[in-house]
């Protein structure tokens, strides 16, 4: 059943995915829009527990989501099976989850 | 349905076909060039039958109904999976020749014939096999046509097994642990038969490993089906059933 929960895990990801995104294109553009500094910028997502959950979210289901599909492409494109491919798919989760964390926490913290 | 009839090949070109044609067996083997003669309203099967008759006795290849209903003949043509008995010449010959290999994905025996059984043990693995839902003593089952279920059951019974849709996907190459689409179709066409008491097991059997979630999507299933069925829709409907069930029993 791993195969159906990871499958699960991926469109769930994908779900929570879709909305962030739109909001960051919407926020990218409204900033390039309205001529913001980095400085401005800083000056409104520090602190902010707001933004620290929408990219802390984004984040999170960015790194299951990619993992879990970088999984079935390492499995179908190599030889690699069972704990050496989990493995794999785990530290491409770790690695995604904490260089993300880190920017969000250097945008987020006061 | 049965698009390679309508050829525009009547008026053959009098030119022989260069055919190319993959011989060897499990531990390998090489391409071997026959000239063929254009006949009117040639198919690919011709060509081979030809072959065998005329040339060279000892090519193996398997046939039975020449008329698209037994699902034996098919054979990768110029690249493609195809019924040969359907083929016609005139619809896939390019520059006056025409490749001929054993079908994609599957072990050959020798020559143009493949090993049937990983495809057919597969149908068994996905429990796509009859799981009675009544005795002698009950009633009949009411198949009743307009039923919503009986239609996506209907939608798949035609497949004739001829692992056209099996050679064609992408996701079997990669993962030869994928069920495909052929046993895929046909347990999604059990799971909504009146008839067919699989439910439960059918869906653990198809969320296993290799089971419908390994399915990209990628359509080749669909698109070279010789019957126009459509075995990603029915690998849909399987991934919307075990999700629903999923969420159901959460619920519970």
């Amino acid at each position: 059943m791993l195969d159906f929960r990871l499958y699960m895990a991926q469109r769930l990801s994908a779900l929570i995915m879709a909305p962030l995104v739109i909001g960051h294109l919407a926020v990218m553009i409204y900033a390039v829009q309205g001529g913001l500094s980095a400085g401005e910028i800083l000056g409104r997502t520090r602190g902010s527990l707001f933004w620290a959950l929408f990219y802390g979210g984004f984040v999170v289901a960015v790194s299951v989501h990619a993992a879990i599909g970088l999984r079935t492409i390492i499995s179908e494109w190599t030889r690699l099976r069972g704990v050496m491919l989990n493995a794999l798919a785990m530290v491409i989760f770790a690695v995604l989850l904490v260089m993300g964390g880190r920017a969000v926490l250097a945008v987020t913290m006061i | 349905m049965f698009d390679n009839a309508t050829t525009t090949d009547d008026h053959a070109d009098t030119d022989p076909i260069a055919v190319t044609v993959w011989r060897g067996d499990s531990g390998g083997g090489t391409w071997q060039s026959f000239n063929v003669p254009r006949q009117p309203s040639q198919t690919v099967l011709d060509i081979v039958t030809w072959i065998q008759q005329e040339a060279d006795p000892t090519l193996t290849y398997r046939f039975a109904c020449r008329v698209g209903m037994c699902g034996s003949c098919a054979m990768m043509v110029n690249d493609e999976p195809r019924w040969t008995c359907r083929t016609h010449v005139g619809r896939v010959i390019r520059d006056g020749a025409i490749r001929i290999a054993p079908l994609r994905n599957l072990p050959v025996i020798k020559d143009l014939a493949t090993d049937m059984d990983p495809f057919f043990d597969k149908w068994v693995k996905a429990e796509a096999t009859h799981h009675a839902s009544a005795d002698r003593h009950d009633d009949f089952a009411a198949v009743l046509p307009d039923d919503t279920k009986r239609i996506e059951a209907s939608a798949g019974i035609e497949c004739i097994n001829c692992a056209v849709c099996y050679a064609a996907c992408d996701t079997v190459a990669g993962n030869p642990d994928y069920l495909g689409p052929a046993a895929l179709q046909r347990a999604w066409t059990l799971y909504n038969d009146a008839r067919d008491d699989a439910g439960d097991a059918l869906l653990d059997a198809v969320s296993a490993q290799g089971g419908c979630h390994s399915c990209h999507s990628m359509g080749s299933c669909t698109h070279y089906c010789p019957n126009d069925l459509d075995p990603m829709g029915a690998i849909a409907g399987l991934k919307r059933a075990t999700a629903r069930r999923a969420f159901a029993r959460g619920r519970g």
